[in-house]
């Protein structure tokens, strides 16, 4: 009895320091906004108080449910490209590179442009993009084109191919790394029971590697609806999504109706991942 | 948003130098503070904050400024919301508007400023000569004064009490390429026009680019305002209509946020007319790449910057301040700064600090003798240029609006939002 207590209270005080970390770091931040949103904001000041007015006005007002699409939209998309290059570029990494160190060098070769920062990386799309831009300039000299495209910068185009960019690395790695605990032999048995490749790639691997996709996928989804800086710049400040709009409101001082926007887009990321981890258990499959 | 601070290296040395000198008592020369280690922490806008200024100050009174420079959103809510976080506000009259109510920034005592009788007319009574017209939005004059040391309020006459104290401003009106137009621009009305469709640009920031949007309507003929610094919902919502309208049949290219935003879309071709800012204008034509800061009939935009002193400074600290705002009404930094193509809010006293040619060219409109050479050295114009808009008296004399703060800001920002997203 008296081993089984200490157990329990061992138990605890080991998980004691993460919970402070995270209770201090992430619950306690994520209390005051939810407490903010409730509060009223003139101009220059904020007021404590009980209202509801930020979300009345943030539902009742068209723009949200438009940004709100367009947040969801640069999610799929990014999603639907990161996914299908990750799996790949994880794909031949694992099965078709034989030896070890190639395999670590080819995985290095990926992580080389997360050397510099992405902001810089997003940046350099511009001038090769632009009107007069590398991009325009060489396809017009192949005589693809005539007149340079206008819709490849400051463009959703340009905005998705900025995230599909930055974040594919977050799709590859855990990809590739639930691959490579695929049991080999189960390959070999689909082979020899008469499988096509195709029918391997999707009846033995692709289910095998479902938990290292829904963690690209967390990764992917949860980075694209979060961030502003990439809509704002790649799109020429043109389009926004939920992150522009709540750093709008932080700009003009407006707390209150940026916290409230905030905790809704809160909401929707958890109960996004809430969906996607009804189809795969992570926990039991790592 | 940039930020960065400097502070002046200070030996030992230079210190008991300073000390021994202000010791000797050189009544006549402003005081030396450096025996007092004064620091001074600024923080604004970015305008006006050069290194060059921060060290001549130090030069000059022994004060060490520390600067800290980031984009106007940023200054107002910094004021707003950290008042310990600096001594020396360098903002904007809009924010001046907007902030000054919290009580964070202190009234300045107009008889301890020595220029005080030379800022220019367009600060104090409004009228930059006695037959000028006061220009609509936030005028400096209707938010440069209060009641008193600790008034939260604004006076519409010249009280004694300051509460931002002048430094530089400008006249706004749009950038062109002259080259890749090829026809002279004459209204503002051309930044709607749809030969430009795809290749113009408006700026992203509510206060300032709501004034550029209303100076389009009225050239185009779809309405005059009353007050275009202080419109009525269903103004701005026309406003917004007509602009959503061009947004939606791709007549921007981009909208920019930042200086250097700014320039690379002129610079690259992307856009051939747009809101800009003077020193844009410069960095694009030092690129070799025309470009013109066109005059336009309807008049100009304008805005000006002020530095306002925290409520928190007392004591040696704020006669200090009092020693630097007068140090930077004296002409030194007016002639710095109307080198960069601003003005001073004294020129009387900036006159003493530049050539016959500088003046002649920045402040009289005169065409350039020789070579007009930017304070860190570079060749800005050669001679026989004329700056775009000539003279001071034609340029500040044509501003038909201030940048502004309007009764019905809220909503205004809240359709800018529904701008950007449409």
């Amino acid at each position: 009895m008296k081993l089984k207590l200490n157990n329990a209270l061992s138990g605890w005080l080991m998980v004691s320091p993460l919970m402070l970390v995270l209770l201090i770091f992430l619950v306690l931040p994520i209390l005051m906004i939810l407490i903010v949103s409730f509060w009223r904001a003139t101009e220059y000041s904020i007021i404590p108080d009980f209202v509801f007015e930020n979300y009345e006005f943030l539902f009742g007002s068209p723009v949200t449910y438009t940004v709100f699409i367009n947040t969801f939209k640069y999610a799929i998309l990014t999603w639907t490209f990161t996914f299908l290059i990750g799996f790949t570029v994880a794909f031949f990494l694992a099965f078709h590179v034989r030896s070890l160190t190639w395999q670590v060098v080819c995985f290095l070769l990926c992580t080389i442009p997360f050397w510099t920062s992405n902001i810089i990386r997003m940046i350099s799309w511009i001038p090769f993009l632009g009107r007069n831009g590398i991009a325009n300039s060489a396809l017009i000299s192949w005589g693809v084109i005539d007149e340079p495209v206008e819709w490849l910068l400051f463009s959703d185009f340009s905005v998705v191919l900025a995230f599909v960019h930055i974040y594919t690395l977050f799709m590859v790695v855990p990809i590739f790394n639930t691959m490579m605990r695929i049991d080999r032999s189960l390959i070999e048995a689909a082979r020899d029971a008469g499988a096509s490749g195709a029918q391997i790639l999707w009846n033995v691997i692709l289910p095998l590697t479902k938990p290292g996709i829904m963690i690209g996928t967390i990764f992917v989804v949860t980075l694209v609806m979060g961030d502003f800086f990439t809509v704002r710049v790649m799109s020429g400040s043109q389009s926004a999504n939920v992150g522009r709009l709540i750093s709008n409101d932080i700009s003009l001082l407006q707390y209150p109706s940026a916290s409230a926007t905030a905790i809704v887009l809160l909401l929707t990321v958890l109960i996004v991942i809430g969906i996607l981890l009804r189809f795969v258990d992570i926990r039991k499959e790592l | 948003m940039t930020n960065y601070t400097k502070r002046n290296g200070l030996s030992r040395r230079t210190l008991l130098k300073t000390g021994v000198a202000a010791a000797a008592g050189t009544l006549a020369a402003p005081m030396l503070w450096a025996q007092s280690n004064i620091v001074l922490r600024q923080t604004g806008t970015g305008v006006s904050a050069y290194n060059e200024i921060a060290k001549k100050a130090y030069e000059d009174l022994g004060i060490t400024l520390e600067m800290t420079a980031s984009d106007s959103d940023t200054a107002a809510q910094r004021v707003a919301t950290q008042p310990n976080s600096f001594d020396i506000a360098d903002i904007e009259y809009w924010i001046c508007k907007k902030v000054w109510p919290t009580g964070n920034l202190q009234a300045m005592d107009a008889s301890r400023l020595k220029n005080y009788d030379k800022i220019a007319g367009t600060f104090r009574s409004g009228k930059l000569t006695p037959t000028s017209e006061i220009a609509q939005g936030t005028a400096p004059h209707t938010v440069g004064f209060t009641s008193g040391k600790n008034g939260t309020d604004f006076i519409q006459e010249e009280s004694g009490w300051m509460t931002l104290i002048p430094t530089i401003y400008n006249a706004d009106t749009l950038g062109i390429r002259p080259d890749l137009i090829g026809r002279p621009i004459n209204n503002w009305s051309e930044l709607l026009n749809p030969e430009f469709k795809g290749k113009a640009s408006i700026l992203d920031i509510s206060s300032i680019g709501i004034m550029d949007m209303a100076m389009v309507v009225e050239s185009m003929g779809e309405y005059k305002y009353p007050d275009k610094g202080n419109m009525t919902k269903a103004e701005i919502d026309l406003t917004f209509g007509i602009f959503t309208e061009a947004k939606k049949n791709g007549q921007f290219r981009a909208f920019w946020k930042s200086f250097d935003e700014s320039v690379n879309l002129m610079a690259s071709g992307e856009v051939v007319i747009q809101s800009m800012w003077s020193p844009a204008i410069t960095a694009v034509r030092s690129k070799g790449v025309p470009c013109v800061y066109q005059p336009l009939e309807e008049g100009y935009r304008s805005w000006g910057g002020g530095m306002g002193l925290a409520a928190t400074l007392e004591g040696a600290k704020l006669d200090a301040a009092y020693e630097y705002i007068n140090w930077y009404l004296s002409g030194w930094v007016g002639g710095f700064l109307m080198r960069q193509g601003y003005y001073s809010a004294v020129p009387e006293t900036s006159k003493l600090f530049m050539s016959d040619d500088e003046w002649g060219f920045w402040y009289e409109g005169k065409a350039a003798k020789g070579d007009i050479v930017s304070p860190q050295g570079t060749t800005m114009e050669s001679a026989g240029a004329i700056r775009d808009g000539g003279s001071f008296i034609d340029r500040m004399g044509a501003v038909a609006c201030w940048n502004s703060v309007m009764d019905e800001n809220q909503y205004m920002v809240r359709k800018w939002n529904e701008f950007i997203a449409a």
